[in-house]
């Protein structure tokens, strides 16, 4: 099993400039009694997305065709809260590759990781000049370069370095999983158990 | 230099650390439930693998279930599926499952310590943020998703940074009607929701000590709504107490040993933390939350921050959340009519909580316009509350006991808030429709939704009920 491999993208963005974004937002909690992975792109923000009749709220990002693209770009502390990976799949699924902000919750980042959805932390400065450009032109492109691990905003040129462990970096690039990994690891972790503390 | 107690027990499970990367974390126990388990076992059966270690991985179906009429079949067609997928899945590799009916059965992050499995110096997680909740034993527990429930199935290690380190100390004694939820509400209120993040946070001093094991572990297991990756308090006498005779936990001379061993878990005096807080146990007063994330919280005799107190750039946020629920910036709180009250989930729905909201509403009656639902945390708190008298004291005052799940800390089952309504909860999440579509929650401790229940509106359990 594999996750897909990461390259660099220039596209345009989806801007949501909201604060706390958590997960319940990404994928309320009624949607999570699945017992697969598929599907959950459609459901992504769907109290947000949606009225109570099924129709697309026009006021909603997603339901805006001035903005498209495979990045999202939102406020500060997204994904905080509950542990659910269905979020990760949702945003997934909706076909993002990469989500900007400038914090994000633990889980949520990992949840992304593990999904091959790259979480990019930039400074609160560079998040707000993007959010600049994109209001300015809804067209405007940003590039994220994770060889590099620069993130540029394309319409000024301002770019920024990002941080991700040299470990994750490398399985994003080439596509490989942390299960694999472990299951690599079946004679260190018996080892581990023979010293181990038990009662 | 010292070591801290997370140190100590997070240096002890690593198996492996990789340069520049995460370290391979060993798991002593994983509980899994319905919602974020089938697709990991998808994934082992996908390739072609086997559960490690099944007698360290314990299941409880929780979310999903209903709390009316449990030995009925569950009526919904894909909660009833995922809960018979988890059946299927834990007889196909041998994990010990407490299902529905089952004298265990209940809320995961209940079960788990009032069954003795929770124990200190243990790393424990879970698919659900609320796993931080078993950190009140000395241990390192926390939430994980679905990818890392395969990993800790498949190999009973996971990938995990080492989070930096945070102690939060509380010192001093808690006035009258001001209990261990108000604490963590107080805590959240002061450092936001995102003031925890990247750490793992201790709680210390006298007013955590002086707590009872079921307060602290309301404590922990809302140490994630302020984005800590879990919290922790030291193990002492009232923890061993605690745990001493219960089904899992060491017999005999094994007792001996772990408590010898449990006793070596704690803080040295000269460790250092990446962060230190300090807060006054006497400056914390009964909270609850007025906005949509658990970070938004006052003190009940209080009012809603005004817009000029919120920095520009959290201005528009702050208004939208004041919109979602129906509120202006400066209104006062106590007095604002409410319609629903939820007393239960894992953060307050053990005995302590029933007991308390109980002897708060004796004597006194539900008001007529409040919806109430009292839902115990598993089927032995709900077997100590009808051996207590506690279920005949509140229908006594118009209350009815429900059987235990998660109910509606998440709406997952048939308990919803409808929408537009407000209802104080004893649970951990005031997110936009976390209770149901539309729904408006207010967090707050078992008295003060007990004064919420008899009045009808936000009010100070201290005025209510003379505390």
């Amino acid at each position: 099993m594999s996750i897909e491999k990461f390259v660099t993208v220039q596209t345009t963005v989806v801007p949501l400039p909201i604060e706390n974004v958590d997960t319940d937002q990404i994928i309320p909690a009624r949607f999570l009694k699945a017992t697969t992975k598929e599907g959950f792109g459609d459901n992504l923000f769907y109290d947000w997305r949606y009225e109570k009749s099924g129709e697309p709220k026009a006021d909603f990002v997603l339901n805006n065709d001035k903005y498209s693209g495979s990045v999202l770009v939102a406020g500060k502390n997204f994904g905080s809260g509950s542990s659910r990976e269905h979020a990760a799949w949702a945003i997934a699924g909706y076909g993002f590759k990469a989500v900007v902000s400038s914090f994000f919750a633990d889980i949520f980042r990992g949840n992304a990781l593990n999904n091959g959805v790259l979480p990019v932390i930039v400074s609160e400065a560079f998040l707000a000049g993007l959010f600049k450009s994109i209001d300015a032109d809804p067209k405007a492109e940003l590039k994220i370069d994770l060889q590099a691990q620069t993130i540029t905003n394309v319409s000024t040129g301002e770019f920024e370095s990002f941080e991700i462990n040299s470990y994750k970096k490398d399985c994003l690039l080439n596509g490989l999983d942390d299960i694999d990994y472990l299951l690599s690891l079946k004679d260190e972790i018996a080892a581990y158990e023979k010293q181990a503390v038990k009662f | 230099m010292g070591k801290t107690l997370f140190d100590k027990i997070w240096d002890s499970h690593v198996v492996k650390s990789i340069d520049d990367g995460p370290n391979v974390l060993y798991i002593d126990r994983h509980f899994i439930h319905e919602v974020t388990s089938p697709q990991a076992f998808a994934g082992i059966k996908e390739r072609g693998g086997k559960v490690a270690r099944p007698d360290q991985v314990v299941a409880t179906p929780d979310h999903n279930i209903p709390t009316i009429d449990q030995h009925l079949t569950i009526q919904d067609e894909l909660s009833r599926l995922q809960v018979e997928t988890l059946k299927k899945n834990c007889e196909e590799n041998g994990i010990t499952m407490y299902g529905l009916n089952h004298p265990y059965n209940g809320i995961v992050h209940v079960v788990g310590p009032e069954l003795g499995i929770t124990q200190p110096g243990m790393t424990m997680v879970c698919g659900d943020s609320h796993t931080s909740t078993h950190g009140a034993f000395g241990s390192i527990a926390f939430g994980i998703g679905t990818s890392e429930v395969e990993m800790a199935l498949a190999t009973q290690c996971i990938m995990q940074p080492k989070p930096k380190s945070m102690r939060i100390n509380i010192e001093g004694e808690l006035a009258n009607g001001v209990t261990s939820k108000d604490i963590i509400l107080y805590i959240i209120a002061q450092i936001s929701t995102g003031g925890g993040t990247g750490y793992f946070v201790e709680f210390a001093g006298s007013a955590i000590r002086s707590l009872s094991m079921e307060a602290r572990m309301t404590i922990c297991n809302m140490s994630i709504e302020m984005g800590a990756r879990g919290g922790m308090i030291a193990p002492d006498e009232t923890t061993y107490e605690y745990i001493k005779g219960r089904e899992f936990a060491p017999k005999a001379e094994k007792w001996d040993k772990a408590v010898a061993y449990w006793k070596s878990l704690c803080t040295d005096d000269d460790a250092v933390f990446d962060k230190e807080l300090n807060y006054k146990a006497s400056d914390i007063e009964p909270m609850i939350t007025y906005g949509t994330n658990p970070g938004m919280g006052a003190k009940v005799n209080s009012n809603i921050p005004t817009l000029d107190s919120i920095e520009d750039s959290s201005k528009n946020t702050f208004q939208k959340s004041m919109d979602y629920m129906g509120f202006a910036a400066g209104d006062k709180l106590e007095g604002k009519a409410i319609d629903y009250v939820f007393v239960g989930s894992c953060t307050n729905g053990r005995i302590e909580d029933l007991r308390q909201f109980a002897a708060a509403v004796k004597g006194k009656k539900k008001a007529d316009s409040v919806t109430a639902w009292i839902v115990p945390g598993s089927k032995q708190v709900e077997k100590q509350a009808l051996a207590e008298g506690i279920k005949e004291e509140l229908e006594a005052a118009g209350f009815e006991l429900r059987q235990p799940g998660c109910s509606a800390c998440l709406a997952m089952n048939d308990d919803k808030i409808p929408e537009g309504k407000y209802a104080v909860s004893t649970s951990n999440r005031n997110f936009e429709g976390r209770q149901g579509p539309g729904s408006r929650t207010l967090l707050a401790s078992p008295l003060t939704a007990a004064a919420a229940a008899v009045t009808g509106t936000i009010a100070d359990p201290r005025t209510i009920f003379n505390l």
